[in-house]
């Protein structure tokens, strides 16, 4: 029988991948985006546990929203990943050092 | 709460949120028009921003939506709260926007860079601030959030040709979205540890939990962390810097300038009206954030030679001074943070304002050594700039003392000696960086000889930017009780 918990416990996993994503990856800015989406993910998945086993269907709403966003800010992350593209012929994460001080 | 469908429909809902319906209304309207008018005609576009602004403070400030006795109103199922605190942090938006308009059309003209986008985004940004400081749901906080930080995150990139703007957009956007996605992770526990996502709900039933419940501490952690990153405070300041340093000036302004007060409000619903329960647990919490970015931006500016970057380290010591007002969690100690942070966004419009004056031939004034020897070439720039420095140290007589003064008062009210104590003393070393620009300014010989040339409505502006530094500060008791009772 699955319970609250073990939902969670997925939530947590798939949000620290996210996390650690972020962190552990120089190489490529594609991965990044990819690890956000997770970390979003993961908030979902808690969400729609809580709402079902709270018996409330608020959460769920929320849900939508949440992955409404998600569409809209995966859009303005691919515009800016491709003018940096342009800008600078790459997009390795190790290489973004212009900035420093 | 008990609302029905029907209650939705209710004509008191739309007349509470008129104002954001003005300017949403304004934005597309400014879209549309960009599209049939001639290039050279784009001033159509920024007097249209303008009046976009001025009539939104008009709708807001207009008032007598309260019912007798009520501080505050509800409109659409209790999502949506107008209330003193919102209506004087709006009205500021307007202002300090209508100032980087001003600024900013300077800064574009010069730079080729006068499109409408900026004028769109920065409403939408608008937008998003107005829903944030109005919110009263975790579902309208976010999407606040996200209206704000979407139009911001595009804005740096505005500038398509540069490299570091680009750069400053990427890091801007993994960061904020990860502050997004911590924020949200937070928000699922409180939901879940509550059974609610409306503010009040949250609150009963937080006061009654208490700091038993592991899920909801474990939500309100989440949360803090998700505020210090909107907030830009030690240790979740790394996106700051750089982002002020990458972004062409005219949206460096805008980012230090405006999204602070909603940044502000977020704190003040989450914090206090939606976790006020927990009290004793995220005032910890703040007070380390308050220290740490307290002591590494001032200790980080002064090794600067890039304006850009001081302002933006000089920015993260001034949102720990924001955190130390909200600590105690007491009415006075919230009218003092956001005294100190509608002060903060005058400043800081003031200050890159200035940096954008001195940009000339498609070159940023960006280095400190820029402002040498301005008294020579302009003595009343000279004279602006000087009192924006003194009244971000904190000198007496300028605004920004009574702000800092404010805020250390409601630490020391709530017995917080030691917190207080390295306020004050690193606000004197804070106060080396500020004066450094000031000794530039008046011992040092100019680079450049030439004079320093901008419209009418730029001067205009900058002079009462920089009066209001004094003006504000001899007169200050208006503005402090202003704020003092958006909280009782």
């Amino acid at each position: 029988m699955l319970t609250l918990a073990h939902f969670l416990t997925l939530g947590a996993i798939l949000f620290c991948l996210g996390v650690a994503g972020i962190f552990v990856n120089r190489k490529n800015v594609i991965i990044l985006l990819m690890c956000i989406e997770l970390i979003l993910l993961a908030v979902n998945m808690n969400f729609v546990a809580f709402s079902r086993f709270l018996g409330n269907l608020d959460g769920q709403v929320f849900v939508f929203f949440i992955l409404t966003v998600a569409a809209a800010e995966a859009a303005i992350g691919l515009a800016i990943l491709v003018v940096l593209f342009r800008n600078r012929k790459t997009i390795n994460v190790a290489e973004l050092d212009d900035l420093k001080g | 709460m008990n609302g029905s469908l029907l209650d939705s429909v209710n004509i008191g809902n739309w007349m509470l949120i008129a104002p954001e319906l003005w300017v949403l209304t304004m934005t597309c309207v400014i879209l549309f028009v960009d599209l049939y008018i001639k290039e050279e005609r784009r001033g159509i576009i920024h007097l249209l921003g303008m009046i976009t602004l001025i009539f939104a403070a008009i709708i807001t400030l207009r008032g007598g939506y309260l019912e007798e006795g009520a501080t505050q109103a509800f409109a659409f199922n209790d999502t949506f709260v107008r209330d003193r605190m919102g209506d004087v942090l709006k009205a500021f938006s307007y202002l300090v926007l209508a100032g980087v308009y001003t600024y900013a059309k300077f800064y574009m003209r010069q730079f080729s860079l006068f499109r409408s986008d900026f004028y769109t985004l920065s409403l939408e940004a608008l937008l998003g601030i107005m829903l944030l400081i109005s919110a009263n749901n975790l579902v309208m906080v976010y999407l606040g959030l996200e209206l704000l930080a979407l139009a911001s995150y595009a804005l740096v990139a505005f500038d398509r040709g540069s490299q570091r703007a680009s750069e400053a957009a990427m890091k801007y956007f993994v960061l904020g979205s990860m502050a997004s996605g911590i924020l949200l992770y937070g928000m699922s526990m409180i939901y879940g540890a509550t059974g609610s996502l409306d503010l009040a709900e949250i609150s009963t039933a937080a006061a009654a939990a208490g700091s038993g419940d592991i899920i909801l501490l474990f939500g309100m952690v989440f949360l803090v962390v998700g505020i210090a990153f909107k907030l830009g405070v030690v240790p979740f300041h790394m996106w700051i810097p750089d982002v002020y340093h990458g972004a062409p000036a005219a949206v460096t302004l805008f980012i230090a300038a405006v999204p602070k007060m909603a940044a502000f409000a977020m704190a003040y619903r989450l914090l206090q009206s939606g976790l006020g329960g927990l009290h004793v647990d995220w005032m910890q919490m703040l007070a380390v954030l308050a220290v740490l970015s307290i002591m590494a931006g001032n200790l980080a500016a002064i090794a600067q030679t890039n304006i850009k970057r001081m302002l933006a380290y000089s920015t993260i010591s001034h949102m720990g001074f924001v955190l130390l007002g909200m600590l105690p969690g007491t009415a006075t100690g919230f009218g003092a943070a956001m005294y100190y942070v509608i002060v903060y966004s005058l400043m800081s419009a003031a200050a890159f304002g200035m940096v954008i004056l001195l940009s000339h031939h498609g070159v940023e004034a960006e280095k400190l050594d820029d402002f040498k020897g301005l008294n020579r070439r302009n003595p009343w720039y000279a004279a602006i700039m000087a009192m924006v420095m003194f009244s971000m140290a904190g000198v007496p007589i300028f605004v920004g003392f009574f702000a800092k003064w404010l805020v250390i008062k409601a630490a020391l009210d709530a017995g917080l000696m030691w917190l207080a104590l390295l306020a004050v003393i690193f606000s004197v070393v804070g106060a080396f960086y500020y004066l450094r620009v000031v000794k530039l300014m008046y011992f040092d010989e100019p680079l450049a000889e030439s004079s320093i040339e901008a419209p009418v409505d730029f001067r205009a502006a900058i002079s009462i930017n920089g009066i209001l530094m004094i003006g504000l500060g001899i007169f200050s008791s208006a503005l402090i009780s202003v704020c003092m009772s958006s909280f009782t």
